[in-house]
């Protein structure tokens, strides 16, 4: 306490406000463009089903990634699905009915759709935290889901497929359709991750830190809570619908599934693996689920489940802040 | 005479209990205004209906000829009301520094989504703040793990970013050992001293400190004001003397 008193000193000061503001941002556009490029190399050589592996890694990463932004704020959602679903049923739609079959447009196009479904709702959940946040999301996830069994147009329970897509005008080869989907959706979550960083490292981003924290402070140092989680909100839809286009793109089928409860429990575990604090965690962490669901449906094609749960419970008990403390302790960005 | 803050028949109850009643009261731009009671007297229902958190049954309160009474806390303060807390409110998995960042951005009307919260200017004010309040040294260390008396100073520090106006403490001294309450509460009016513009109304239990760093004492009982003088005088009342310290009662 007498250091409360005394006069302060300037030891401990830490490194130069320029070098924490502007180097931060640029070394993470660096380190980002190197990671996609030696992707990039790897994708070239790899077999198939490891591009095919990484490509929805990729692309459910960036759903999860909404979950993050999300849980930033302290609320879980349980109905990411949702706007997975709207993003792929979108693309799928604009594929088949439009004609329109560019995979980079209808990435694009999945996020806007599911921003705008999302928009409506999101003033109304900023209001709810804990269970009634997480029960409100799932509640809107599953009447979606309700509504595309139901309707036939929309393929009903059993979804339809969608084609081969072109990128930028120009048809996809046979040989390297599957490597032009895995270079895009690293690019894309590429893209993704630089953005969130940038967005979490922002005001915007501080505040949604401290919101999480203390609600209370945030209105009384004049910050609004419910701007903060109705943002948020929205962005994690833009994030899910992008991720579920590119999740239909890559599987060529669409169904109702995609918006099950079951399927948000699953972007909800990779967000808890990844933890809140890394933005490259939550890729890594996809990735590990990918590989875990692949290697367990094909040697313990019963109990994959099984499995998949016994990996949460490792990494709840000894990894309880996921897998980005490893790299960021001591870090509370 | 132009107050910047009034307070005029304010009225609040809560079932039974009378927490304010017929307070009338009226702050000049720049007074050091101590508010003092016993506990349950009505100081801290006074300071929650001026920063919006209660809304009083009936009354008005006007901040610069405005009325406030209908605001909701975060509209009062971007008019320049902040407050502290007597339990400090804080985000105790940040830093002092990012504590201090996020009241920063929490008074930027345009929050941004890509300009960095840890910008050389906005890191510049807030360990211009720190060092004013003797807390730079802390600005590395988490919240949960700093002393009480710290957090105090930085629940204070925090509340002076916005630069407000009118700036309520609520016990900015309570849960620190008597040798320190001096030395903190001198910390806290030197570095209020440099921002002279801003007036202040702190809730305090101990006369010597109210006596030291109040030019106007407001004493408040059952949730009606029984004094509003200087210390010398309002301590001297037999009201003040029977219902809040107690001297009264012991002779």
């Amino acid at each position: 306490m007498a250091a409360v008193i005394a006069p302060s000193s300037k030891a401990g000061a830490a490194q130069p406000a320029a070098a924490v503001a502007g180097a931060g941002h640029g070394r993470t556009v660096l380190l980002a463009l190197a990671g996609c490029a030696v992707l990039a190399a790897v994708g070239w050589f790899a077999p198939k089903w490891l591009t095919f592996l990484v490509t929805m890694a990729a692309a459910n990463g960036m759903v999860s990634l909404g979950i993050v932004g999300l849980m930033r704020g302290g609320v879980v959602p349980f109905g990411q699905g949702m706007m997975l679903a709207v993003g792929g049923y979108t693309a799928a739609l604009v594929f088949n009915k439009l004609g329109f079959t560019d995979a980079l447009g209808l990435a694009l196009g999945g996020g806007l759709v599911a921003t705008l479904i999302a928009a409506p709702f999101a003033p109304l959940l900023s209001r709810y935290r804990g269970i009634f946040f997480a029960m409100l999301t799932l509640a809107l996830s599953m009447v979606t889901y309700g509504l595309l069994m139901k309707l036939e147009v929309l393929g009903g329970s059993d979804g339809f497929n969608v084609g081969r897509p072109t990128l930028l005008g120009f048809k996809l080869p046979d040989a390297r359709v599957g490597y032009v989907m895995y270079l895009l959706t690293v690019v894309l979550a590429t893209v993704m991750a630089v953005a969130a960083r940038i967005y979490f490292d922002s005001t915007r981003g501080l505040v949604t830190l401290a919101v999480r924290e203390n609600e209370l402070r945030v209105e009384y140092l004049g910050g609004s809570v419910r701007q903060a989680m109705t943002i948020n909100f929205i962005l994690a839809a833009f994030c899910g619908g992008m991720g579920g286009a590119l999740v239909v793109l890559a599987l060529g089928h669409i169904e109702p599934n995609f918006s099950f409860w079951t399927t948000s429990g699953e972007f909800v575990f990779v967000a808890i693996l990844a933890g809140w604090q890394s933005v490259a965690a939550v890729f890594v962490a996809s990735t590990v689920l990918e590989v875990v669901r692949s290697f367990s449906s094909a040697y313990f094609p019963n109990t994959w489940q099984l499995a998949l749960g016994l990996f949460l419970l490792f990494v709840i008990r000894f990894l309880p802040k996921g897998i980005g403390s490893l790299w960021m302790k001591g870090n509370t960005r | 005479m132009t107050y910047l803050l009034e307070a005029k028949g304010l009225e609040k109850r809560f079932g039974a209990v009378v927490a304010a009643s017929a307070v009338n009261i009226s702050v000049k731009a720049g007074e050091r205004v101590s508010l003092i009671g016993s506990n349950g007297a009505g100081k801290t229902t006074f300071v929650n209906m001026i920063t919006g958190y209660l809304k009083p049954d009936t009354g008005r309160i006007t901040l610069g000829g405005q009325d406030i009474t209908p605001l909701d806390p975060r509209a009062i303060t971007r008019l320049g009301v902040a407050r502290s807390f007597q339990i400090p409110q804080l985000y105790g998995d940040l830093t002092a520094l990012d504590n201090m960042l996020v009241a920063n951005a929490c008074h930027d009307q345009k929050l941004s989504f890509w300009q960095p919260a840890r910008r050389p200017a906005a890191i510049a004010r807030a360990e211009q703040l720190l060092e004013r309040f003797g807390l730079i040294e802390h600005r590395g260390r988490r919240v949960a793990e700093l002393p009480g008396g710290v957090r105090k100073l930085l629940d204070i520090a925090m509340a002076l970013t916005g630069s407000p106006q009118l700036l309520l403490l609520d016990e900015p001294t309570s849960g620190v050992s008597a040798e320190e309450k001096f030395p903190m509460m001198a910390t806290i009016m030197g570095a209020l001293g440099q921002e002279a513009s801003t007036t202040v109304l702190f809730v305090e239990h101990d006369m010597d400190i109210v006596e030291r760093h109040a030019s106007r004492v407001i004493a408040f009982y059952a949730g009606r004001v029984i004094a509003d003088d200087t210390p010398a005088v309002a301590l001297a009342t037999d009201d003040v003397r029977r219902y809040v310290t107690g001297e009264l009662l012991a002779e």
